[in-house]
């Protein structure tokens, strides 16, 4: 389903990938953690092309894109990577000026150009499916963070993604609201659903991935199955940021 | 009873010198009146020309003492006088009427004059003021010309500030006939072939000065320099330099006043103070005034958000030419005077290349491009306030750049910058005034028409003012219920 060889990006004079290679089954999850700007998050980016790499190629189902290539630059080809992959975000980015329900409708009516009454249907199943159907008619601003980050969750479902991409999903939200958000997504991997996920909690990795990639200084350090990973640690960087993961309190 | 006074002496011979004639005369006028009356030659710009400079100036030769000039709005001269302190008399062309026997007191006649239709050359047809329904006349604000057309009705009639701008509106077909004193049309024809006096001047009337009511003493003398100026020729000589000598002003020699008491105070000050202002009747002038006003603002808004749109993208996501250009004419029109760019866009443009904007078109255009550059600066800082991951989150769904700008960042955008919009059409509400010097009558030109008229500020401004007030209100109202329909 995905497969990256070789991906680079830099900001100015800093390399955030070092030439990255990763390959992730349908239905497949996996979990990439690392350090602050060890490049996880940029890495996720540039799957939906929100960050243009320098060199490397990307594929993503039957979308293949050689980065620095003409067809790179194409914008059809951004939107066929862009239709693949759903994205949540940490800080949630819902359409404040929208409903839960027109923030979930907005991309099928105006990109799908889905037929109203179908649109409404679909959204009206998605909240409910994330257990927000009464809270349809609410603004972003009248939810909960957890409420808010699942509304986020249908609105990319709504577009029936191949892929869906969370960058650190629940860091934004209480311990409390935590647990409502990963729920949803224990459900959608049970049902299939291929997520490629940055997290800092490890917990909630090893309770969700099947796989496990760390990151540091934009390369892969060390990658396995997710109790292999954590459990035994092998690259002494892993261990170390392990360890401290350990000594802090969730 | 005839004017003729047997006094023929000079300056230095004048009898005891009285009191009602201070050391320094300060006589007002407008420069802004133009050939023949008051004006500056190009060969000489410092130095003040014209038929009432020179009376003035022999005036008080005659009478012993100084003249200083005071530059005043001619519209307002007489209301000015009757409040005093700025000036002693006016000598500006006021014709002796009724109307403005009722406010001030004035002299005998200095000059005779009549109504004269001025017409293109081509447009034959027009001959006498009935020729002209339902076509468009200008005239001078509150002048006998102006009371003339309104009486006439049936004509569309535009108002105008100064006595040139309507012969060029004429030439450029924005008019189709002018109305004016007999000697500014002499005047404007020597220079303007295009254009033809209509039909004889009719309506004859007389200039005189003017003095605060009750100044009798200052006006006795007056009248009897002026009627030794008129007696010993130097008046002729003095038109006659002009070009305006005639039989109309040897009649003045012999003029006898009509039966209007001229400073029997007491009926004047009846005719003045206690005539009540009908308010119903002004609000509806005032309130139809008002509609111009609206009509002006609401489609200057309408241009300036469009544009102003088009400057705030260009601005934040223009390449670097054009986010250049964009920010040159925000510069430009932001530090340049609207009146300014009016006067370029209504007069520049017709005489440079032809463009002949009719003044609506002018006012709606010139407002229009100078409120864009609030317009984009406020929608650019609509826009940038907005956190970034909105583009990206809607891009991520595969909205396309321009649906992500027009559904979800412009809403956003335009919610942050309406109070700052709303700001600026209340502004343009008052600012739209200015229009009122292409001679379109809005309310604040409607007011200060009327309170001529009417010689009432307080209550015609109290009026004026609910007006603005509620045009203001309604639009803070209007921008609440968008905002409440853009949420957030």
């Amino acid at each position: 389903m995905i497969e990256i060889v070789g991906l680079r990006k830099r900001f100015g004079a800093v390399t955030v990938l070092d030439g990255i290679d990763h390959q992730q089954a349908a239905g497949e999850v996996v979990a990439l953690i690392g350090p602050s700007g060890c490049g996880k998050s940029t890495l996720l980016r540039c799957l939906n092309w929100l960050e243009t790499p320098d060199s490397g190629s990307l594929r993503l189902g039957d979308v293949r894109i050689e980065a620095g290539t003409p067809e790179a630059a194409d914008r059809r080809r951004r939107q066929q990577l862009r239709r693949r992959t759903g994205m949540i975000f940490q800080q949630f980015h819902l359409f404040p000026h929208r409903t839960a329900l027109e923030n979930v409708m907005e991309a099928p009516v105006h990109v799908d150009r889905l037929p109203h009454p179908e649109a409404h249907a679909l959204a009206m199943g998605l909240l409910s499916k994330v257990g927000l159907a009464d809270r349809a008619h609410h603004l972003p601003s009248q939810l909960s963070g957890g409420q808010q980050q699942r509304v986020a969750i249908a609105r990319a479902l709504a577009m029936k993604p191949q892929v869906l991409l969370c960058d650190e999903p629940t860091s934004a939200l209480d311990p409390e609201l935590r647990g409502e958000v990963l729920t949803v997504l224990k459900t959608l991997a049970a049902e299939g659903m291929t997520l490629l996920l940055v997290t800092h909690e490890l917990a909630f990795a090893r309770d969700i991935a099947h796989r496990v990639v760390f990151l540091e200084g934009g390369r892969v350090v060390e990658s396995g199955p997710t109790r292999a990973v954590l459990d035994q640690p092998q690259h002494p960087r892993l261990q170390e940021f392990l360890g401290k993961h350990r000594a802090r309190p969730l | 009873m005839a004017w003729t006074t047997g006094v023929r002496s000079t300056s230095g011979a004048v009898q005891t010198p009285e009191p009602a004639i201070p050391q320094v005369l300060r006589w007002a006028n407008d420069a802004e009146g133009g050939a023949p009356y008051i004006y500056h030659t190009p060969d000489n710009p410092d130095q003040l020309v014209g038929f009432e400079v020179e009376l003035a100036q022999a005036l008080c030769d005659r009478l012993g003492c100084t003249s200083q000039f005071v530059q005043y709005n001619w519209a307002n001269l007489i209301p000015g006088l009757r409040q005093g302190g700025n000036y002693d008399i006016v000598i500006a062309a006021l014709e002796r009427t009724p109307e403005n026997l009722a406010q001030v007191a004035m002299s005998r006649p200095y000059f005779a004059f009549g109504q004269q239709l001025v017409a293109r050359t081509g447009d034959t047809n027009i001959q006498s003021l009935s020729d002209l329904a339902g076509r468009r006349i200008g005239v001078l604000a509150s002048t006998l010309s102006h009371r003339l057309v309104t009486q006439q009705g049936g004509l569309e009639v535009r108002v105008y500030d100064e006595n040139v701008n309507y012969f060029r509106d004429l030439e450029l077909g924005r008019l189709d006939a002018v109305l004016t004193d007999s000697p500014i049309a002499t005047v404007q024809l020597r220079t303007r072939p295009n254009l033809r006096a209509a039909g004889p001047p009719f309506a004859p009337a007389h200039y005189a000065i003017a003095a605060p009511i009750g100044s009798s003493g200052l006006l006795t003398r007056i009248n009897e320099a002026l009627g030794s100026l008129i007696q010993d020729g130097t008046l002729e000589r003095i038109y006659r330099r002009y070009e305006l000598w005639g039989p109309q002003q040897a009649a003045l020699a012999t003029w006898t006043a009509e039966v209007v008491p001229t400073t029997t105070s007491g009926a004047v000050t009846a005719a003045t103070k206690s005539k009540p202002v009908p308010t119903l009747r002004y609000l509806t002038i005032l309130i139809e005034a008002a509609v111009t006003t609206v009509w002006v603002s609401l489609a200057s808004m309408a241009l300036a958000m469009t544009w102003g749109l088009g400057l705030a993208l260009a601005r934040r996501y223009g390449s670097r030419p054009v986010r250049w250009m964009a920010m040159s004419y925000i510069e430009v029109f932001r530090g340049t005077p609207l009146l300014l760019q009016l006067y370029f866009i209504y007069f520049g443009l017709a005489q440079q290349w032809g463009w002949k904007l009719s003044a609506g078109a002018a006012a709606v255009l010139t407002l229009g491009l100078n409120y864009a550059a609030n317009e984009a600066e406020n929608l650019r800082a609509g826009l940038e306030a907005i956190p970034r991951g909105q583009t990206e989150a809607a891009l991520a769904l595969g909205l396309s750049p321009v649906m992500t700008l027009r559904r979800i960042l412009l809403p956003q955008a335009l919610r942050i910058s309406l109070p700052g919009i709303t700001n600026d059409l209340i502004a343009l509400f008052k600012d739209s005034s200015i229009v009122s010097v292409i001679g379109l009558v809005e309310l604040t030109k409607e007011f200060l028409i009327r309170s001529l008229d009417a010689g009432d500020y307080i209550g015609l401004g109290i009026l004026t003012a609910a007006i603005y007030l509620a045009m203001g209100h309604a639009a803070s109202r209007g921008a609440r219920a968008l905002e409440r329909r853009l949420r957030t």
